[in-house]
């Protein structure tokens, strides 16, 4: 058994240093400071620039339209359903909706685009990928929210506070660290999709204009500069998977860390 | 029947919507209890709306892939190996025995490491093992697939191609799993190259779950059993794992159905190409790929765009029963337990 632990760990261990491996010697600060420029997938000069910025802008506009989506329904399920058979079945739907592969939400999100006479652009993406981490944000903060003592909501409402309120000032303000994981957690999951953004987002070598133009991302640009016959083009596959690597990282380091700072101040 | 239903469907929103309206109208006042009730119609409205995504997604696909529902019969569209969109043959088998493989080749190495795995974090290791342990195992669960693929062309692409001609040399005379390992495949890129990067895949996700369920069972269980003279081991087989059963069961369906829709990294190791399989060293090509490479350019050929769809669909379906099967037996477990 601690073999299995092991080999589990390893291949942690193994993914971490081959993408490292492989990927610093093709870093350089061009690919990050600059946009790809003519014959860039020949293996001419430019960067990833556009990807990076790309990326960003997807999965920041989709959690932050996650969240406003997802806030008010958990609220609903802890605050106003609670233990009710309501609250269960939507809960059951939302974990449905969990397991629901990127790919299908790719298609659903291409179809609804279509239908609406939009093209592949940022704005299609974000409410793609935003579908994609609604689940994801409603189930963390449902855990969190979960967790608050029931003594502490009877006190504000015996104080007379309205439920609204209570939600708001208390349960929010109780919870504020654990949300914040969710929703970094959900940042996370976004930046790193490809599947929900093949269709929607499109790919473009120029930094984002404006939410109908079409978009580059990381993963993507992982993804297309692995498919070409040209070993420089795949060595600068290896570097943007680095840098993929390390944002996801970086956020999944970041939002542990902040939760366990945040949580100084939370009366227990 | 179903236009009746679908009218009384929006009369019901309609009714909602109204009534939302009728709710601001008489808040002139905007008294803190009517902020309340207000704010009670709107988030209910929301969680509603969102309960509705998912028949949306599954009514949307079916329209769409309609056509060619009505176009073919469905025992062609599941069972026939033709697949030329250009000629108008659509038979989706090998994609779903290239699905079918791909999976079951990384549930037989998941689900023995994940499970051994969760039982050593719950039961036998120290606090400090566990302590770093369960980190980096959530670390794993956070790569983006796209990584995942990457590594699996620089890591198990080249090892399977080297292991490949010794393993059919070694394996390919035993009778009955013999022809299992036959390799006339040189590229590395393979069944089970896809196999064991998704097997990487869902091992934070079973053993997520399987840890919980496992963590639930109450000490007092394992206390009696111990008392009784059992070592570590026996209670472990006897007690626990026969206690929280249902859960792993549900934590393995969980990892499954993940496996099934796992797209991108998949795609990057099978080799991709439409055939049906014999051996763990062919390529495939999954349903979810063949979704990933094709659309987009469908629009020129007739049907291939409901084709495409009606593949989604196939994916949403068997994702879904999936999901509700785990989804029934986890509620069933944590009723019980309380």
């Amino acid at each position: 058994m601690i073999g299995a632990t092991l080999t589990v760990l390893g291949s942690l261990v193994l993914i971490l240093g081959t993408v490292v491996w492989r990927g610093l010697p093709a870093l350089n600060l061009d690919m990050l400071t600059q946009t790809p420029k003519g014959g860039y997938y020949l293996g001419k000069e430019g960067g990833i620039l556009n990807a990076i910025v790309g990326s960003f802008y997807l999965a920041g506009g989709a959690t932050i339209l996650a969240v406003v989506i997802s806030l008010p329904i958990v609220l609903y399920l802890q605050i106003y359903a609670a233990r009710t058979r309501r609250a269960e079945l939507a809960r059951l739907a939302i974990d449905v909706l969990w397991g629901i592969p990127s790919i299908v939400y790719g298609a659903f999100g291409f179809i609804i685009m279509l239908a609406i006479g939009m093209r592949a652009s940022l704005l299609a993406g974000i409410i793609t990928l935003a579908l994609l981490e609604l689940p994801i944000i409603v189930r963390g903060m449902d855990e969190a929210i979960a967790l608050v003592p029931n003594a502490l909501h009877e006190a504000s409402l015996a104080l007379g506070a309205t439920r609204l309120e209570t939600g708001i000032k208390v349960v929010v303000r109780q919870t504020a660290p654990a949300l914040l994981t969710a929703v970094l957690l959900a940042f996370g999951r976004g930046i790193g999709d490809a599947a929900a953004v093949l269709f929607t987002a499109g790919y473009t070598d120029r930094l984002p204009g404006s939410l109908l133009s079409p978009v580059a991302s990381l993963p993507l640009a992982v993804f297309f500069q692995l498919g070409t016959p040209f070993p420089a083009v795949r060595e600068r596959a290896y570097a943007a998977a680095l840098v993929l690597t390390v944002i996801v990282l970086a956020i999944s380091l970041i939002s542990r860390r902040l939760a366990k700072r945040l949580t100084k101040h939370v009366i227990r | 029947m179903s236009q009746a239903n679908g009218n009384r469907f929006f009369r019901k929103i309609r009714g909602r919507v109204a009534d939302i309206i009728e709710v601001i109208r008489r808040m002139q006042g905007r008294s803190r209890l009517g902020q309340d009730r207000l704010a009670r119609r709107l988030m209910g409205l929301l969680t509603l709306l969102v309960g509705l995504l998912l028949p949306l997604i599954a009514a949307v696909l079916f329209v769409r892939s309609q056509p060619i529902l009505i176009a073919k019969p469905l025992n062609e569209l599941l069972f026939s190996t033709e697949w030329r969109p250009a000629a108008g043959e659509f038979g989706f088998l090998p994609f779903i025995v290239g699905t079918l493989w791909v999976t079951v080749v990384s549930m037989l190495v998941a689900v023995p490491l994940s499970l051994m795995t969760a039982v050593y974090l719950v039961e036998y290791a120290p606090p400090k093992i566990y302590g770093w342990s369960k980190p980096l195992i959530d670390l794993l669960a956070g790569i983006p697939s796209v990584i995942y693929g990457v590594w699996g062309i620089l890591t198990i692409v080249p090892f399977v191609q080297q292991i490949a001609p010794a393993m059919s040399q070694w394996l390919g005379s035993v009778p009955l799993i013999g022809p299992l390992f036959q390799s006339d495949n040189p590229t590395g890129y393979s069944v089970l190259a896809g196999g064991l990067v998704l097997a990487v895949m869902i091992f934070p996700i079973i053993i997520a779950v399987a840890e919980e369920v496992i963590r639930a069972v109450p000490q007092g269980l394992r206390e009696a059993s111990l008392a009784l003279g059992a070592t570590r081991w026996q209670t472990i087989k006897l007690v626990v794992l026969r206690r929280a059963w249902p859960g792993v069961f549900a934590a393995v369906v969980l990892g499954l159905s993940r496996a099934f829709g796992e797209t991108m990294a998949v795609l990057m190791v099978v080799g991709n190409v439409p055939q049906i399989p014999h051996s763990v060293f062919d390529a495939a090509y999954p349903l979810t790929a063949l979704l990933a490479n094709n659309y987009g350019e469908m629009m020129s050929i007739p049907l291939y765009d409901a084709a495409m769809l009606g593949s989604a669909l196939i994916l949403l379906i068997i994702v879904l029963a999936f999901n509700l099967v785990a989804r029934v037996v986890i509620v069933r477990l944590s009723l019980g337990s309380k």
